[in-house]
């Protein structure tokens, strides 16, 4: 599924918080979206998923503009990992990935096998099976993390779109969960865009970089040639040193000590 | 899109593969189904016992196989009733004490739907259907109608405190509704129709006490009624309170799915697939509808939305499928429990409203401290 952005323009109030960006999205892509705080990384998502609605401008999912989808269809095209993950009710784990497959569930019907074969499918593979029963609110910050990616997962869409996903988990579940969005953008020919800080994991692991700057994008394309310390310094204003590094077999970025 | 939906997968870096087992979970979900129905059929039958109860319960004592006869005689027509005695049981539990006891076990169940709704839609377990301010809405307009002494006929002092509410209700939405807020998020985020409502709340209370204090010799009534009473209940006003309740509840269900990932915020409904901007809107008016008919039929009853479905989701669990059902049987039992106990028990009958108060607060405190201890 090809996802283009046109024109794309939104303010909050006075503030514009995304200027006239326009940029495409292809299948089998691993996209990294990293810029400074308050760049409209959140916003951009939050415009693709149609959760806002643009000032001007239009976001196209193959050809068809998403405001003229229902909220089912865009949800059974993309899925959101988003930033905030506070839940107040006390639902079990299991409970939480099921409502991945709301979207292919209909209202009065139960979950069909296909859909609870699914969420044990996902919860193992995240490695969640373990805390299956027990209660979201009580899970810490990277466990409940890991539950929202798997929830999404759970929602088997073509477009997964990741708002700081790995923020609260560790070195080692961010590795896995990186493993398997890699792992299924190669099996489903899927599109990820993954809005992430750290500079060094994105040259490791996409393949196109955006560098998003006040509300417009500053440089795209493929990662090796976008993580560059002009880039880096005039997107983030920091001095940084850019070289290929054989452990990582990919581009890292070193930042001096003050 | 077809292709995405089953993608096998390995994990990578050493994950956690074991061996599935679908048909298990799919038997322990059953389990789990049975044993909620079974539930439902057991909360039902203490409800249906405990209207029996309340029923031969009062200044004329009934005996249960007596109303027994008196029901199959007037419901079936299998039976007879033979002397004077059972005549005068007969008109003392229909005219008297089934549309009360139906009444207040309606409205039970309305308030506590109401609260499980309110509570979902404002992602809050500590919500309840007055938060928005329908009370103070109702109370309103049933005092203008009782000082302008539009009381004399029955309806207009309910229909009044029903227009309140109902003014009350889009004055709220309107104060919180923020036009800016583009897209499918809803316009109404739970902090600013809290704060609205308590605003709103505030002024009208003290419209309240104003009209109170040029109230006069009626200032009695206006608090008598503010109380809350299932005092001479009429069939007509079960009729209402019940009709409500069934729409109201058919709304509920239909959308409980929805209100389950409603009250997981705005993001995560809208990213999968809930069109909240519509359903939020239709499930907070259906919450107010069935608070604001409640408070015009009986006055005000706190406690109960908030309490019930808080009670109720420690068994249940938060899935509103289950707590919506469940919530309404034990609500209705748990006001006609209080009233049958300031009907038929106390020496003298007291307001079931400050009963409810009375006895639910400190309940909800413990419940509340016990909670945050944990």
């Amino acid at each position: 599924m090809e996802l283009h952005i046109q024109n794309l323009h939104f303010s909050h109030g006075d503030t514009p918080i995304i200027r006239n960006v326009s940029c495409s999205f292809f299948p089998n892509t691993f996209y990294g979206i990293l810029g400074p705080n308050g760049s409209g990384k959140t916003t951009l998502l939050d415009l693709i998923s149609g959760f806002l609605i643009p000032d001007r401008g239009q976001v196209l999912l193959d050809k068809t503009d998403i405001s003229a989808l229902t909220p089912k269809k865009i949800a059974q095209a993309l899925s959101l990992v988003s930033q905030n993950y506070y839940i107040n009710f006390p639902f079990s784990v299991e409970e939480v990935i099921m409502m991945g497959r709301h979207p292919y569930i209909d209202r009065f019907a139960h979950p069909c096998q296909t859909d609870m074969d699914r969420v044990s499918q996902v919860m193992d593979i995240t490695g969640i099976s373990h805390l299956k029963h027990r209660k979201i609110t009580e899970l810490s910050g990277g466990e409940k993390q890991r539950c929202i990616f798997a929830r999404a997962l759970c929602q088997d869409t073509p477009v997964l779109l990741l708002d700081e996903a790995f923020s609260n988990m560790d070195i080692n579940h961010t590795l896995h969960m990186l493993g398997m969005i890699r792992e299924r953008i190669k099996r489903t020919k899927g599109t990820v865009l993954c809005v992430l800080h750290d500079l060094n994991l994105a040259a490791a692991w996409a393949d196109e970089i955006l560098f998003l700057k006040s509300g417009t994008i500053q440089a795209k394309g493929k990662t090796s040639d976008i993580i560059t310390q002009e880039n880096i310094e005039q997107v983030f204003n920091v001095n940084s040193k850019v070289e290929f590094n054989e452990y990582v077999q990919a581009k890292q970025v070193y930042f001096k000590t003050v | 899109m077809e292709q995405n939906r089953n993608w096998e997968s390995v994990a990578p870096g050493g994950g956690t593969i074991s061996a599935k087992h679908p048909e298990k979970s799919v038997s322990a979900a059953m389990a789990a189904d049975g044993w909620f129905k079974a539930m439902v059929v057991l909360c039902s039958f203490v409800l249906l016992g405990m209207i029996l109860i309340s029923l031969s319960m009062g200044y004329l004592s009934i005996p249960i196989p007596e109303i027994a006869r008196i029901l199959g005689n007037k419901l079936f027509g299998i039976l007879e009733i033979a002397t004077p005695l059972e005549e005068t049981f007969a008109a003392v539990i229909f005219d008297v004490r089934l549309p009360r006891i139906l009444t207040c076990a309606a409205v039970g169940a309305a308030l506590s739907v109401s609260g499980v709704l309110f509570q979902g839609i404002l992602l809050n377990p500590l919500a309840d259907p007055y938060t928005l301010g329908v009370s103070a809405g109702a109370a309103f307009g049933a005092s203008i109608a009782i000082l302008l002494n539009l009381g004399a006929t029955f309806v207009s002092t309910p229909v009044f405190a029903f227009a309140g509410a109902c003014a009350t209700l889009f004055f709220v939405v309107y104060l919180s509704y923020s036009p800016s807020s583009k897209g499918i998020a809803s316009g109404l985020s739970s902090n600013s129709l809290i704060l609205s409502g308590i605003i709103v709340a505030a002024i009208l209370s003290a419209g309240i006490s104003f009209l109170k204090f040029i109230a006069n010799e009626q200032v009695s009534v206006i608090i008598f009624w503010l109380m809350g009473s299932f005092a001479s209940k009429t069939w007509i006003n079960f009729g209402v309170v019940f009709a409500f309740l069934v729409m109201g509840f058919l709304i509920a269900i239909c959308f409980a799915r929805d209100l389950n990932l409603i009250s997981l915020g705005d993001r995560a409904a809208s990213s999968l697939g809930v069109d909240i901007k519509k359903i939020t809107l239709l499930l907070l008016i259906t919450g107010s509808m069935l608070a604001a008919v409640c408070v015009s039929v009986s006055g005000i009853i706190g406690f109960v939305g908030l309490l019930v479905p808080h009670m109720v989701r420690f068994v249940t669990g938060p899935d509103n499928r289950k707590l919506l059902p469940l919530s309404m049987i034990v609500g209705a039992f748990l006001l006609l429990f209080a009233d049958t106990i300031t009907r038929a028990v106390l020496p003298h009958e007291i307001p079931i409203g400050i009963l409810t108060a009375l006895t639910g607060g400190p309940v909800f405190c413990w419940i509340f401290k016990r909670s945050r201890l944990r």
